[in-house]
């Protein structure tokens, strides 16, 4: 049961990036390009997440566990840190350099061809690069 | 109103049902840099077969809608040296900072974390500046 909700909401968390036009990276420099051409899309596709999960988290306050029984998450921690600002403004260079965040580049392995596979990689290689510096630090 | 917005409209609730699913399902917040950077680095080893099963899906769909036509394939807009530094950057970023666009945007912002907003308002910062600098230097593919 656990792992047909992953995969059904994997699906459709992949059939939504590539609808919305997530996975359009001049899409996404677009969005990002205030200062230029602005494109409003994915003011729209932001808006459009939050509104299912404004219920969903109402839901969750009064529930104790999922479907599934599992503990539902705690409340969020609060501590604003130089790691979340620093990770965030790190993230935020790359997703307008390359017009990709996680989501669309996991998205974009099946069908985007060498470039977006290289994009995956180079990810995954900065991930293991945080692994290394983090045990380090 | 513009077929664009309504597309990002329609896929933008349905990521955030999918999103929805996934919490009230499972029970977590679907956040896809946590998902996939679990895996990569072993902190996710205890549940990894339930990631498995939810990239699976992520790659699989989007293939599919491509194939048969219903989704148009995407270009690039950066050569192989920038998207090498940009997903070096994203990987490193998100690990980091611990989420992305939809871990601190779309499950972080519903539920009114502080830190979801602070982040989210960081990375676009960021991202803007990013586009500016490409834009200026001339990096295109």
């Amino acid at each position: 049961m656990r792992l047909a909700i992953a995969a059904l909401s994997g699906a459709l968390f992949g059939a939504g990036l590539v609808i919305s036009g997530m996975t359009d990276p001049a899409k996404v420099q677009g969005w990002l390009d205030v200062f230029g051409r602005w494109d409003p899309t994915l003011g729209f596709v932001l808006t459009g997440a939050i509104l299912p999960m404004l219920v969903a988290w109402r839901v969750a306050a009064r529930r104790r566990t999922a479907l599934t029984g599992i503990g539902l998450p705690p409340p969020p921690p609060q501590r604003i840190d130089t790691r979340l600002i620093g990770g965030a403004a790190l993230f935020g260079l790359g997703w307008g350099l390359a017009g990709l965040c996680p989501g669309p580049a996991i998205a974009s392995v099946g069908f985007g061809g060498a470039p977006f596979l290289i994009f995956f990689a180079a990810m995954i290689a900065g991930m293991l690069l945080f692994a290394l510096w983090d045990r380090r630090a | 109103m513009n077929p664009d917005w309504i597309a990002g409209l329609t896929g933008g609730l349905m990521i955030g049902c999918a999103a929805a699913l996934y919490l009230l399902g499972n029970g977590r917040i679907m956040g896809a840099s946590g998902l996939l950077g679990g895996l990569v680095d072993g902190t996710g080893r205890a549940n990894w077969l339930e990631r498995v099963a939810f990239l699976g899906g992520l790659i699989f769909v989007p293939a599919l809608l491509v194939a048969t036509g219903i989704v148009q394939r995407s270009a690039p807009v950066a050569g192989t040296g920038v998207l090498v530094l940009a997903g070096l950057l994203v990987g490193f970023g998100t690990r980091l900072g611990n989420g992305c666009t939809s871990g601190h945007g779309v499950c972080g912002i519903s539920r009114f974390s502080r830190r979801g907003i602070v982040a989210t308002v960081v990375y676009l910062l960021a991202g803007s500046f990013a586009v500016l600098l490409a834009r200026a230097a001339g990096w295109t593919a």
